[in-house]
């Protein structure tokens, strides 16, 4: 409420003329210049306005043409660039090489680990630990095709049974009691001497008969004493890892229908500088075979 | 106390009635001569020296590292303090140096007043080096006010101009030498001088050169006044019992003419007035704008001695005293037996109080605990980081495996390679990629001088050793006499 303009008896000072409740305001007046100060924010929040996009209406970009969408694209083409020369190098060395270069290993170790989270994680895991179902581990030492830097290259830039790519891994296991080459009793005697293989057949005589049955139709590719071949990726049987479970009802399973794996070809979609990063990082996580 | 103002505004409080914003009034201090100025000039010098030289200061540190003694190095991340060296996690040094600082400030007020406003803040410091420079080209207060009141003639003009280029010379030399903590001294300077200095250094070498132009020519006491926090809460680290600057108004009151009688020893000259670099009247008493400078006590003393009256009429004096004096000469008549009376019912000042106690213990406290961080601070550490995706592999013969990931950080200088080991149950096997071999063929970490190592240990336990889900194990770091010079714990995970 509006009062008068008096002097303060204790003070000595001026009031403002406003009054609350019987209180008074005394008028100890600001600097000019703070005013000034003030104003001149407003002008410069008016230019801003006018050069920045400020306003909440699609398309207001403002005279300097400025986005923050811009200015990102800027930053990782200025950051693309800085990578390049290395990338360049990577490219075209042999994953041996990158590994033996101490500076373009890190490199590659933590462009690998990116472009493995953003392509590979999804069916191999995180940190390559695979996924019961047919997606290996990439961190244990089995392989299904080998485990050296250029094994695992050739797997990475083709992928497996791939009909895209010519130079896919491919290859194919029969699907014996589907298709008629084994009978049911046969698969059952089959799937006990695999069993027997790691120790753990439930029926001695079974297995004993499905030794010759192995002998006959599986050895060929998984060989004589089961530990698979890298060639045929034909699975090794008598070790403690199992790709699509190891109970008795999977290796029926498998047996009867067939398991094939299909991975995509990486070469064509990733630049082969990532391909060769990918390679050294899988070959990192712990399952890495010297050459 | 009855002379002390609680209002301090009488300068700024003097626009026309109802204006809520007031034009500023220049203020145009006078030179003084005497024992304060004299402190002031010393502490100005001493300040301004410390500022411009030190980043000129050499250290070595060695091949491939920075030889400034005192460096903010922000790209590499490390602060150089002549032979401290301080990492980016070590920051809370940085924050207790803060910590000390404002506490040492509070004791500081406590004791003495706003000796840190009046003597050694930058504000203050460059403000006298500005006044100086305008005194040399524009003359003492009288001259400056007729130059100012004077119609713009080509001579004005020149000592004006004179006098900013001057002032923007000195605000280059202060901003530059900001850069100089962060970057090489030599190298920024040439590169500032030829042009090949980055934008970044431009930009901050404008705003501190800017800033100090500003502030220290044109906002002078604006920013003590109306910017600055400090004079707002100082009140409350000062009492009765702290050492201030004030007008003993006992003594000087009634003011009147030098040869009147019946008056105090205030001759009302408005010596300390027209000394005061914030344009205010000590004899009103305390007041916020007063930054402690004491330049009005040495101009009221000159003035005192060619009267042939005792110094001491403003003084750095408690406000305790100043009400002891007051009570022990009501009643008498100005003269010199007032004086005597005054003087004589003063106490020393009472330096050892509650409040001066509290600040040195917690100052001493702070600064012991800093100094035991400090001297405690590990010179290498090792640290282990667990790897959780996968959280183990299983391997192909039943074996168990973990990843681990070893980061070796060294803060020294001298290279070195460490064996590492694992204390672990039997049969457990440890591998760490890519590393060397010592002769015992257990693995060679080597330590990056002044920088950090990362190794990836891949940790295996046999098939069917029956392990919990939960087993500790320990990496410890062998030197070459086989001690142990850094351990670290972590667990091996294995299914249930």
């Amino acid at each position: 409420m509006p009062t008068k303009i008096e002097k303060d008896a204790v003070s000595g000072t001026l009031t403002t003329g406003h009054e609350w409740d019987g209180i008074k305001e005394l008028n100890t007046p600001l600097p000019k210049w703070w005013l000034y100060v003030f104003y001149a924010t407003i002008a410069f929040a008016a230019v801003w306005v006018v050069l920045y996009p400020a306003l909440p209406i699609q398309g207001a970009t403002g005279l300097t043409g400025w986005t923050a969408r811009g200015a990102i694209e800027q930053e990782m083409a200025e950051h693309a660039e800085r990578l390049e020369p290395r990338l360049a190098a990577i490219r075209d060395a042999a994953p041996q090489e990158i590994l033996a270069d101490p500076e373009l290993r890190n490199f590659a170790l933590a462009g690998g680990r990116v472009a493995f989270a953003n392509n590979c994680a999804a069916c191999h895991g995180a940190g390559g630990q695979g996924a019961q179902g047919g997606f290996p581990s990439l961190a244990d030492d089995d392989w299904l095709w080998g485990g050296k830097l250029a094994d695992i290259r050739q797997t990475i830039a083709h992928g497996i049974r791939n009909a895209e790519d010519e130079a896919a891994r491919t290859t194919m296991m029969p699907r014996f009691l589907a298709d008629g080459l084994l009978s049911a009793a046969q698969v059952n005697e089959v799937a006990e001497h695999v069993l027997s293989l790691s120790g753990r057949a439930t029926d001695a005589a079974a297995a004993r008969r499905g030794a010759a049955v192995f002998a006959e139709n599986c050895s060929s590719c998984h060989g004589n004493d089961g530990r698979g071949s890298r060639e045929l990726g034909a699975p090794d049987l008598a070790d403690q890892i199992w790709l699509y479970g190891g109970d008795k009802a999977a290796v029926v399973q498998s047996v009867s229908y067939a398991r094939a794996g299909v991975m995509p070809a990486w070469g064509g979609r990733l630049d082969p500088a990532v391909v060769n990063m990918l390679t050294v990082y899988v070959h990192s996580l712990g399952g890495g075979e010297p050459e | 106390m009855s002379r002390i103002d609680p209002g301090g505004v009488a300068h700024v409080a003097g626009g026309e009635a109802g204006s809520l914003y007031a034009a500023g009034q220049k203020v145009y201090p006078k030179a003084v001569h005497g024992p304060v100025r004299r402190a002031k000039w010393a502490i100005l010098a001493a300040c301004l020296a410390l500022y411009y030289l030190v980043p000129w200061l050499r250290w070595d540190r060695g091949a491939g590292m920075p030889d400034q003694a005192v460096l903010v190095d922000i790209a590499n991340a490390r602060i150089f303090l002549l032979w401290i060296e301080i990492w980016p996690q070590e920051i809370y040094f940085l924050t207790g140096l803060l910590v000390l600082a404002a506490i040492g400030l509070f004791a500081v007020t406590s004791l003495f007043g706003r000796v840190w406003c009046g003597f050694a803040c930058p504000q203050t410091v460059w403000t006298d080096l500005f006044l100086w420079v305008e005194r040399r080209i524009e003359g003492d207060r009288n001259a400056r006010m007729r130059l100012d009141a004077a119609p713009t003639t080509r001579g004005k003009a020149l000592r004006k101009l004179a006098k900013h280029a001057a002032w923007l010379v000195i605000a280059a030399a202060t901003g530059g030498a900001w850069i100089m903590y962060f970057q090489d001294a030599p190298t920024v300077t040439r590169d500032i001088l030829t042009g090949g200095a980055s934008l970044e250094t431009y930009v901050f070498f404008g705003l501190f050169a800017g800033t100090t132009y500003t502030l220290a020519g044109w906002a002078r006491e604006q920013v003590c006044t109306y910017m600055c926090p400090w004079p707002r809460f100082q009140a409350a680290m000062l009492d009765e019992n702290s050492l201030v600057v004030s007008y003993r108004g006992w003594r000087g009151e009634p003011r009147g003419k030098a040869k009147a009688a019946g008056v105090g020893d205030c001759v009302d000259c408005r010596a300390c007035l027209h000394a005061c670099p914030t344009g205010i009247d000590i004899r009103d008493g305390q007041q916020l704008e007063c930054i402690g400078c004491g330049l009005c006590i040495d101009a009221c003393d000159e003035v005192m001695r060619r009267l042939s009256r005792p110094a001491g009429l403003v003084a750095f004096e408690t406000l305790a005293n100043l009400a002891a004096s007051e009570a022990a000469t009501a009643g008498i008549a100005p003269g010199p037996a007032r004086q005597v009376r005054g003087m004589k019912a003063r106490q020393p000042v009472r330096f050892s109080r509650p409040r001066t106690w509290l600040y040195a213990g917690v100052l001493g406290a702070v600064a012991a605990v800093m100094l035991g961080a400090f001297l405690l601070r590990p010179t290498a550490t090792l640290a282990v980081l667990r790897d959780r995706a996968p959280i183990f592999v299983r391997l192909s013969d039943g074996g168990i495996r973990n990843a681990y990931t070893l980061k070796l950080e060294n803060r020294t200088r001298p290279d070195a390679a460490l064996a590492l080991v694992l204390d672990a149950p039997e049969g457990f096997r440890l591998v760490v990629q890519d590393s060397a071999a010592d002769a015992e063929a257990r693995p060679l970490l080597a330590l990056r001088q002044d920088g950090i190592t990362q190794w990836r240990a891949l940790v295996t336990a046999p098939a069917g050793a029956g392990l919990p889900e939960s087993t500790p194990v320990r990496f410890r770091l062998l030197d070459a006499a086989g001690h142990t010079v850094l351990a670290e714990r972590s667990v091996f995970l294995a299914p249930k």
